[in-house]
């Protein structure tokens, strides 16, 4: 699965994606491990802490090919405090990792935004690296479902 | 000279005795009488009135409601997941009363000759009237929970125009909606703009820009008090129905946009706020738990009518039925920004005991006139109640199974879990009115492929999934596919993938071999480009040819973990 930066997806973004796009990088994740694996390998296997990091995502698919997704991190942005990178994974992934947002204190905000396609139904999980080393997730299920029977 | 049941009652003491017919129906309707019925003391500054899910219907019907409704999670065994004797004993209502002949499917057909239609919009606009009549326009809200365009033939052919042109005229305040965007983008949109008062929907997006697509909400001044109505269309159009209709829409209940939009409006002044909603009951109940703020949630979609106000912390959940059986009032005593009381009553419009409104039964006559002799063609006979509610089985579906699976020569047949579409009585005609009111849909075709056993499970499965998610968040309402041809058992209370076993092939009564492939017919694929005749003219061949048709209650899924 790969993550495509389009013109929309940036001109539809806040400020701080568009900062980010201009001073960040996207980079799709191609390792082999799951997304467990995938997590440890970012937190040198400190847990996470559930909290400060929006994941927005439908809690079912209108199109598994596209699913918007947006990400946003609680953090002043400041030289003294600011997000250094999230990591987004899907436990359905056979690559495990979705996408890598890189942010500075440049950025202005912690936010992204883009599509990502699922095959099928799967728990997305975002994890953001604070630059204290510290580290903050969130999860959604995402459903993907055959659909037409509602009413 | 016929005399209408109404003509009846009204001189049912002097010739109750001599009308060998009338009896039953008399001395049950006896003490039923308009004025008792819309009867309601004022309470407060604001009142609400409410309808929903009216699927195009603008005459009285006979609508049996569900015989099984089964919770999951944390809504197991609460309203509205109770039915039959236990919503009897719950809400304290008599057996064979004609609250029970309205809110349950207990006795329905014979209940139902003595109690005879409900609803009909002339009726409502009775309702409606009286009700502004008595507490001034000033203080009165009426709302259209959505559902309302689509649903009968006429409805289907005039795309939504009947129903417009006759719900204008009881002067709604604001709809929402699902079943509108089975019309298509363009024509909701052209609809919408003609209405007069607003079609809400906090929850669409265009795909693009991710822009509003229709206002989020409105605010309104009634009774001195600054309101704002939300409105939350079907979060699952997309998915539910064919998204090929509004291919740059895009839905969601988006819990942070209603927070949002509540927010908005109480930082614009607004003491009392009201959610139209048509995320179904159990996402309504979820999203009240969860987004503060909120006084008051008109519900629809899963068509459940309660006769009592449903509270989740400080919010009031109100369930108006469907069909147009019924309307809620729900008075208010707002003060200081806040609900200090409140009195609640869902009234049920019994055809023969409401008159109807001369000006709204008048436009009615106008929309059905191109339509009316096709309407009353008879086609065949029920020697059986012919219903749809219910989680896994109705008579009138399985009606269908058998009509497309023998129009169409196959071995299984797939048949959507809708919650709308009228009764017939036994021993009453069907007609052709009877026949599009269960099945009048825009992607009605009824398609032939093979599936494996394999596919066939994993379709059961997924849809149940969609009833049965402990998660109301990931319920998408109806109730579950209806199999002809197929069996199967169910427990409700496993996961997904693992709720599904037993599955048989009817015919032959073996297991379902899941390498094998079936030949199945089914109709409303969400699917662009489906081939296949539409439904209603298959289930119209198959009735004529069986002129009279007897359809016994389903017993070939069993249901486990309930």
């Amino acid at each position: 699965m790969t993550v495509r930066l389009t013109r929309r997806n940036a001109l539809e973004a806040s400020v701080g994606a568009l900062a980010m796009a201009a001073f960040g990088a996207i980079s799709p994740v191609r390792a082999a491990y799951d997304s467990a694996d995938l997590i440890r390998k970012f937190t040198g296997g400190k847990a996470p802490t559930e909290g400060k990091v929006k994941l927005d995502l439908p809690e079912i698919a209108e199109n598994g090919n596209t699913v918007p997704m947006t990400v946003a991190v609680e953090s002043p942005m400041s030289e003294q405090s600011y997000v250094t990178e999230v990591l987004v994974v899907g436990d359905g992934n056979p690559n495990g990792g979705m996408a890598t947002f890189h942010f500075t204190p440049l950025s202005g905000a912690a936010e992204a935004n883009t599509r990502i396609r699922l095959a099928a139904t799967q728990n997305i999980t975002a994890i953001a690296k604070m630059n204290d080393g510290s580290f903050y997730t969130a999860s959604k299920q995402v459903k993907v479902t055959i659909g037409g029977c509602g009413g | 000279m016929t005399l209408s049941r109404r003509e009846l009652l009204q001189i049912a003491a002097a010739t109750a005795a001599i009308l060998p017919n009338g009896w039953t129906r008399v001395l049950a309707q006896q003490r039923l009488t308009q004025a008792e019925l819309l009867a309601f003391e004022p309470l407060g500054n604001v009142t609400l009135l409410h309808v929903a899910d009216m699927h195009g219907q603008l005459m009285p019907v006979h609508f049996r409601e569900p015989s099984s409704n089964l919770g999951v999670g944390e809504a197991r065994g609460l309203p509205p997941h109770i039915t039959g004797k236990d919503f009897l004993t719950r809400f304290g209502i008599p057996e064979k009363s004609a609250a029970a002949y309205a809110l349950t499917s207990e006795d329905f057909a014979a209940l139902a000759q003595s109690y005879g239609r409900i609803g009909g919009l002339d009726r409502l606009a009775t309702a409606v009237k009286a009700a502004r009549a008595q507490r001034g326009e000033e203080k009165v809200l009426f709302l259209d929970g959505g559902d309302t365009w689509q649903g009968s033939l006429a409805a289907n052919r005039t795309r939504g125009q009947d129903m417009v042109d006759c719900f204008k005229l009881l002067k709604p305040d604001a709809m929402t909606g699902h079943w509108e965007f089975t019309y298509g983008a363009e024509r909701v949109k052209e609809l919408a703009d003609s209405l007069g008062f607003p079609f809400l929907a906090l929850n669409i997006r265009d795909t693009e820009w991710q822009e509003p697509v229709f206002p989020a909400y409105k605010m309104f001044e009634k009774g001195g008090v600054s309101i704002a109505v939300l409105g939350q269309a079907f979060p699952y159009t997309p998915v539910a129905n064919p998204r090929w209709m509004i291919p740059t829409w895009s839905f969601g209940i988006r819990e942070e946009d209603v927070r949002g939009t509540v927010e908005t409006a109480r930082r614009e002044g607004a003491q009392l706020v009201v959610l139209l909603s048509h995320n179904g009951f159990d996402v309504d109940r979820k999203l009240a738990s969860r987004v503060a703020g909120i006084d008051v949630i008109l519900t629809s979609h899963t068509h459940d009518a309660l006769p009592e106000v449903v509270r989740v912390g400080k919010t009031l959940l109100v369930a108006s039925g469907s069909h147009g059986k019924f309307v809620s009032r729900l008075d208010l005593d707002v003060q200081d920004g806040a609900v200090k009381d409140f009195r609640y009553r869902l009234i049920p419009l019994f055809a023969d005991v409401i008159a109807p409104d001369p000006e709204m039964a008048a436009a009615i006559a106008r929309a059905r006139a191109p339509f009316v002799a096709e309407l009353a063609r008879e086609v065949g006979r029920t020697a059986s109640l012919l219903y749809r509610r219910g989680n896994f089985a109705g008579t009138f579906d399985d009606l269908i199974c058998r009509a497309i699976a023998e129009e169409r020569d196959a071995e299984i047949a797939l048949s959507p879990g809708f919650r709308w579409g009228t009764s017939v009585l036994p021993g009453s005609a069907i007609t052709i009115e009877d026949i599009h009111n269960a099945t009048a849909i825009t992607y009605p075709q009824v398609y032939r492929q093979t599936m494996t056993g394999a596919r066939l499970k994993e379709v059961l499965e997924d849809v149940a999934d969609n009833l049965f998610n402990p998660d109301p968040y990931y319920q998408q309402g109806g109730d579950m596919v209806r199999c002809g041809g197929l069996g199967y058992t169910i427990d409700v209370g496993k996961s997904m993938g693992s709720r599904i076993s037993g599955l048989t092939h009817l015919k032959s009564g073996r297991p379902l071999e899941a390498a094998r492939e079936y030949s199945v017919a089914g109709w409303a694929s969400v699917n662009e480009g489906t081939e296949g005749p539409p439904v209603w003219e298959l289930v119209q061949k198959y009735v004529a040819r069986n002129k009279t048709v007897k359809v016994e209650a389903n017993t070939s899924v069993k249901v486990i973990g309930a």
